[in-house]
């Protein structure tokens, strides 16, 4: 549904992602089905759902490491809208190094155990043709102290690190490249507690200083609260409800969304 | 700045049967620039609700409301968000922050969001908690853990430290002692003289007096039980 004042608007500014009718099927089962949304620049989207609701299956599709059965995920390349799921994969992974992240709720799927914490921020640089040691270790200095790890550990592997840590280490190698869009799995998910609101204060900081657009998908509802603009809810595959984060969650108008709100624990 | 039309709203309770709760029928209002608004009528009588529609965590049934050039009934999320952050401030009973960020950040992030530069900020949200004589000490501590008295200068503080040209204020003054409710109503008459929009609810009936250009009883709004 489209008011005046959007079709005039959506002429001068476009979507950073604009999905539709994406459909995940593993044989008869629904993985997710016919999912379409706009993701605009600076926005923050919420997948919630409970496990087993496609929600990690649809964030899977969109940063291709899944392959779709049908629809469309456009983004917005620097040359113009691609369906990504018609790129090439030298293109692919062109974009992937540059324009698009994903933070991995396990850290070591996202990092590599093996090389230094400064190696591991830095090596994403030397792969878009940065070759200078010493800029690349300024860098990756800069980036350390971004994300709250002291500079001392830098030739450190994230073996040593704690969970915290390593998770931010993680976002710091997903965000040295400055990307347009990042897809995040359960960001906080395993952490305690007081590591999470360290983490969530982190990335609401990074958001609006380097105008990125993110995905999220969570389980926690309060997580959602904090960190997205907009909400997506999703049961069996399906999306039920979307909207303004605080009005999905204020005013629900799925039965389902009224049970996930009604079921959480007030402290 | 604020006008609304037919506005009816209910709530489906799916989860009890379906129940369907009418809240609100035929509630009409508007709010021109620099005039304040109070909404009246015994708890329960919709002013809250009311209020929430207009900030947009409430969905309307039918009806019209309008912010400026907005109208909230055909309002994608994107426009509701932009029009949160330049346009439209509120002010809650609730407080609701991300744990453990200080008191200056949290009462500055309205307009780091808006690209005031970061030492700009500071300097504007420490000079709001100044005046609401919130002790300097506590300015680099979460509110989290705050007396509900301070928790609600924050609120007021991040309310009024941009000055948005419509203002939804709900017992602005309701747990303040008697020199910080003096601030809070000098504030709401500063905003009313630049040409802010204001509508309020206020039980404190002198303060309601002082800052009200008119009453409005959402009593009329409330639906008949069938």
């Amino acid at each position: 549904m489209m008011g005046k004042l959007e079709t005039m608007t959506a002429a001068v500014d476009a979507p950073l992602l604009a999905v539709d009718g994406l459909t995940k099927m593993y044989g008869a089962r629904v993985g997710c089905t016919d999912v379409s949304f706009n993701l605009w620049p600076g926005e923050v989207l919420g997948i919630v759902g409970e496990s087993g609701s496609g929600k990690s299956t649809l964030l899977s599709c969109l940063a291709g490491h899944l392959a779709a059965d049908a629809g469309r995920v456009v983004f917005a390349t620097r040359d113009g809208p691609r369906d990504l799921r018609a790129l090439s994969e030298p293109d692919r992974r062109r974009l992937g190094r540059t324009d698009l992240a994903y933070v991995h709720q396990n850290p070591r799927d996202g990092l590599r155990m093996g090389v230094s914490a400064g190696g591991n921020v830095g090596e994403r640089l030397m792969a878009v043709g940065a070759r200078h040691y010493g800029s690349i270790r300024d860098a990756a200095l800069d980036w350390l102290g971004r994300v709250e790890i002291d500079e001392g550990r830098i030739d450190d592997r994230p073996s040593a690190f704690s969970g915290g840590m390593q998770q931010r280490l993680q976002i710091a190698r997903s965000l040295v490249m400055a990307p347009r869009l990042v897809f995040m799995d359960e960001p906080t998910g395993g952490l305690d507690v007081s590591v999470q609101a360290r983490l969530l204060d982190l990335l609401r900081g990074l958001v609006r200083e380097m105008g990125l657009s993110a995905v999220i998908v969570t389980h926690d509802l309060a997580v959602v609260r904090l960190l997205a603009d907009r909400l997506m809810v999703m049961k069996g595959g399906q999306v039920v409800e979307q909207g303004l984060t605080d009005q999905v969650l204020d005013d629900p108008q799925h039965a389902y969304t009224q049970l996930l709100v009604s079921s959480v624990l007030q402290v | 700045m604020i006008e609304i039309r037919a506005l009816t709203k209910s709530f489906t309770l799916y989860n009890q049967g379906g129940a369907e709760i009418p809240v609100l029928a035929g509630a009409a209002l508007h709010v021109a620039p620099g005039e304040c608004v109070a909404l009246t009528g015994a708890s329960g009588s919709g002013k809250s609700t009311l209020m929430r529609m207009i900030w947009g965590n409430y969905l309307l049934a039918s009806g019209s409301i309008r912010v400026g050039d907005l109208e909230l009934a055909e309002a994608e999320p994107r426009q509701i968000i932009a029009l949160r952050r330049r346009t439209l401030g509120y002010v809650s009973q609730f407080l609701r922050v991300v744990p453990r960020v200080p008191t200056h950040e949290v009462v500055a992030e309205p307009l780091r969001v808006l690209g005031v530069s970061a030492p700009e900020s500071r300097i504007r949200a420490e000079a709001m908690l100044a005046r609401l004589n919130l002790p300097r000490g506590l300015w680099g501590l979460s509110p989290t853990t705050f007396s509900g008295g301070e928790q609600q200068r924050v609120n007021i503080a991040r309310g009024f430290v941009h000055p948005y040209a419509a203002l939804l204020l709900d017992e602005p003054t309701a747990s303040l002692d008697a020199k910080n409710r003096e601030v809070v109503l000098a504030l709401i008459e500063e905003a009313k003289a630049r040409g802010a929009a204001i509508l309020g609810i206020f039980h404190d009936e002198a303060a309601r007096a002082r800052v009200a250009d008119r009453e409005l009883d959402v009593t009329s709004f409330t639906p008949r039980q069938a």
